[in-house]
């Protein structure tokens, strides 16, 4: 009995062979060969430092009290090329570490990677020495619009409707909240200045939730290509932000084109901390509800029973409508909050800067679109895909000065070069919620 | 006889139609010529609503109205006749901008030639199931290319022209043939690399332009030179022959995608790629090729411009064609002839958008609204007819049960 039923054992102290798909495969030469490049860059960089002094302004901007530290870089260049030496010998060894653990080793090698680069950028100065900077302030503040559009755009994408029109919304948005906060301002003579920057806001969400109304009529109701409706809509947005732009009389524009911007809120304990404390817990208002509104989306659309309502909706409508789910409903719901996260995303452009430009965006929706894909219409990862996004035009910017090591326009260039790689290198075949795009009809 | 079926399921589809064998069928485009008709009125009246209210007189006299309400009817005359006028003023500027007169028409017909030949691009890609929203990139590179040739360079009179032209369409094939190629080989979304590699394209423009070889002499900015007389377009009363080069290619492309191999590979894998692989076609070949034939007209579109308007090159030599061309590809539903008319309707309204804004005051950007709002409502209309031929049809379906 017991031979017929049991599955022969494998022969004592023999390992079953091991057999790879190619996939498997693939995926280790992808990262031996990358981090060999790594290694091989951050060595290059070592050696190609003369005087390897370098100075930090991590703590803060300069002022008389905060001035460069100066320290020898040639601990960290090491400490680098020591990392990426250890990820490249666990990848030759197939033993290189997947799930959050892999991620985990993958940043530090990343993280590794930038330092290098830094202390290779930042010595030997041809004239002025410049100090690295904290580059956290400025990842924050240009992550915030993008995390926003992400959670938008992951939102609709999920229950089914391609939104295209991110970008049309961020532009809306900046629009309406600088309006309705310059005119709460100029008009409301009662309200404190810190509740005008608040009548932004919200101003803000009724210009995303407005677009997000036309692109759920017209793909929902009417049924016109999701892709065609949010492309008309940006045009759109465009078209007519511009068109009241000019409309404003010159004499006006504290009427409409003056916002009071968000305040600074510094969180009591929080902001002391050294280094980041300042960077990350004394930002406005937008910036807190960045933090808790990833969190906030992946909660609504994994724990409750909306969110399952909105996934299902946007995997397979007709099951969920035999459950007795109505699809439009929830299609609509879902799209509608969406406008609201990517309304107030459009308002961060206005109220954190100053007042509305012509086509300030700039193309800002679209990067939030490349976040949602790199992410995998996964809330969080979205939005760290989005941050991401934030440090690589912060880095851009802050390596600007450094113009003979690095071209400008290189480093310009860099964020969109590395999401092409990241999009076609690592994340691979994409699958996208099932339905997406695709307008439900009720048939029998 | 599979119109009915197709009309009964609405579908995404229905604005890019599946060409039949005989594009000899005119009657079959009518009611998509009268729904195109009726979304540019739509449109043009929503703009005209934008003019009244932006128009200072039609505000003053409102402003009087709410002010004095007991003599209404006098007041609201006054607004009724500023608002006529300045619909009136304002629509006839445009008109007269787009076709008032030689250099207008000139105006049109140059603004056109680009849209057309960039939106035949969209449209092909459009065509194979890929949305390419690269066209402002691929233009960008093609344009440093033409314009190096142009001015680099010294070859004989004709030879040199197209030799600039040939430079612009290798590097537009390319930058398009490169989001095809990651498309074909690790799946990555056209959307995202085309964005991507638009962004990319304007960065290495300028890269070059900073650079000693592409500088024009005595000025510091981003401006490269002019290119040699002998590598322009030629020119007829003022018109450069760009127009022309224009509808040759819309000729070339609807021979390719109704006449030969590749047109017909290309609109299987559009309709399904799934079928077509089953059918052994390759997928792969199938986006690249079409990606880089985009690029390649979007090359074409480039070369309008920087070797027919005798501009220099910056990063802004393009305009905003790459983008509208996205629209003209839309209106003109994906076909061939239906992108020289949405082309050439763009181009006037462009054209007009000038006049409108020197003669009447109104500002550029409301034909971007009307633009929009034409795209916008060429679709919608199109399937509400659809939906309510269903209800007719399941109507009468019921009926006949009935009466059975």
């Amino acid at each position: 009995m017991s031979a017929v039923i049991d599955a022969p054992a494998p022969a004592a102290g023999a390992p079953e062979p091991q057999v790879r798909d190619r996939a498997d495969v693939r995926r280790q030469v992808k990262l031996v060969v990358v981090l060999a490049i790594v290694l091989a860059v951050e060595i290059w960089f070592k050696l190609n430092i003369d005087d390897p002094s370098v100075s930090h302004l991590l703590k803060g901007p300069r002022t008389k009290e905060n001035l460069p530290v100066e320290f020898d870089g040639t601990l960290v260049s090491w400490t680098a090329v020591v990392v990426s030496a250890v990820a490249l010998v666990l990848a030759i060894l197939n033993r290189y570490p997947r799930g959050w653990v892999g991620i985990l080793v993958s940043t530090l090698v990343g993280i590794g990677f930038y330092s290098a680069f830094l202390m290779w950028a930042y010595a030997d100065p041809d004239g002025f020495a410049a100090s690295i900077t904290n580059p956290i302030p400025g990842t924050i503040s240009l992550a915030t619009p993008l995390v926003l559009g992400a959670l938008a755009g992951v939102l609709c994408e999920r229950a089914g409707v391609v939104n295209i029109a991110i970008e049309g919304q961020f532009i809306a948005g900046a629009f309406f909240g600088s309006v309705f906060s310059s005119f709460a301002v100029a008009s409301i003579a009662a309200i404190p200045l810190f509740w005008c920057s608040i009548f932004g806001l919200l101003g803000g969400i009724v210009a995303g939730v407005g677009m997000a109304a036309l692109l759920g009529v017209f793909a929902l109701r009417y049924h016109v290509d999701q892709v065609v409706v949010g492309v008309v809509l940006v045009a759109f947005g465009y078209g007519i932000t511009s068109f009241l732009l000019g409309q404003i009389p010159d004499d006006n524009e504290e009427m409409f084109n003056q916002p009071e911007l968000l305040e600074s809120v510094e969180i009591p304990g929080l902001s002391d901390i050294p280094y980041i404390g300042h960077a990350l817990f004394g930002q406005n208002l937008l910036v807190y509800f960045m933090y808790v509104a990833a969190p906030l989306v992946w909660w609504l659309l994994f724990q409750t029973r909306w969110g399952l309502r909105v996934r299902s909706v946007g995997e397979h409508p007709k099951a969920a409508d035999t459950v007795g789910i109505n699809v439009n409903r929830v299609r609509w719901q879902a799209v509608l909050l969406g406008g609201v996260f990517a309304g107030l995303g459009g308002a961060v452009f206005t109220l954190d800067i100053g007042s509305f430009d012509k086509e300030m965006t700039a193309g800002t929706g679209f990067i939030a679109l490349a976040a949602v894909i790199m992410g995998r219409w996964h809330p969080i990862m979205a939005a760290l895909a989005a941050v991401l996004f934030g440090f690589l035009r912060t880095l851009e910017n802050q390596l600007s000065i450094l113009d003979e090591k690095v071209p400008g326009e290189l480093l310009a260039a860099l964020p969109y070069i590395a999401t092409i790689i990241a999009v076609a290198g690592f994340a691979g075949r994409v699958r996208p919620p099932a339905a997406d795009g695709q307008p439900y009809v009720k048939s029998d | 006889m599979t119109e009915p079926a197709r009309e009964m399921s609405p579908q995404p589809e229905t604005l890019m139609p599946e060409p039949t064998g005989t594009d000899r069928d005119w009657a079959k485009w009518l009611p998509t010529v009268r729904d195109t008709v009726i979304a540019v009125i739509l449109a043009l009246l929503v703009g005209a609503v934008l003019i009244i209210l932006s128009d200072e007189q039609v505000i003053e006299s409102l402003d009087a109205l709410f002010s004095n309400p007991g003599s209404f009817f006098v007041y609201a005359g006054d607004v009724l006749r500023y608002s006529g006028e300045a619909v009136w003023d304002a629509y006839t500027a445009l008109l007269r901008g787009a076709f008032g007169s030689g250099p207008a028409w000139e105006r049109t017909l140059e603004r056109s030639a680009p849209l057309i030949c960039a939106g035949l691009g969209v449209a092909l890609a459009f065509r194979a199931g890929l949305f390419n929203i690269g066209a402002q990139g691929q233009m960008l590179v093609a344009a440093l290319a033409a314009g190096y040739v142009g001015f680099n360079y010294d070859l004989p009179p004709f030879i040199h022209l197209l030799a600039a032209i040939a430079a612009a369409l290798v590097a537009g094939a390319l930058w398009g043939g490169l989001v095809g190629l990651l498309k074909a080989r690790s799946g990555a979304h056209e959307v995202i690399t085309t964005i991507m590699l638009n962004q990319v394209g304007r960065f290495t423009v300028l890269f070059f332009l900073a650079r000693e070889a592409f500088q024009r002499p005595g000025s510091d900015n981003l401006l490269s030179p002019i290119v040699d007389s002998d590598a322009q377009y030629p020119t007829i009363a003022g018109l450069h022959l760009g127009i022309l080069v224009a509808l040759l290619a819309a000729v070339a492309v609807w021979w390719l995608l109704v006449r030969s191999k590749l047109g017909f590979e290309l609109r299987a894998v559009g309709a399904n790629p799934d079928a077509a692989r089953t059918a052994g076609m390759s997928v792969s070949k199938v986006y690249i090729a079409a990606m880089a034939i985009a690029g390649l007209l979007a090359g074409l579109a480039a070369t309008m411009t920087v070797l027919g308007l005798r501009q220099g090159v910056t990063d802004q030599v393009v305009g905003s064609v790459g983008f509208d061309a996205i629209t003209v590809a839309l209106l003109g539903r994906a076909t061939p002839f239906g992108t020289v008319l949405a082309g050439l309707l763009f181009g006037a309204l462009s054209a007009g958008g000038l006049g409108m804004q020197t003669a009447a005051g109104v500002p550029p950007e409301l034909i971007q609204v009307v633009q929009a709002l034409i795209v916008l409502f060429v679709a919608a209309p199109a399937l509400i007819r659809g939906l309510t031929r269903i209800r007719r049809r399941r109507a009468q379906a019921e009926a006949q049960e009935v009466a059975a």
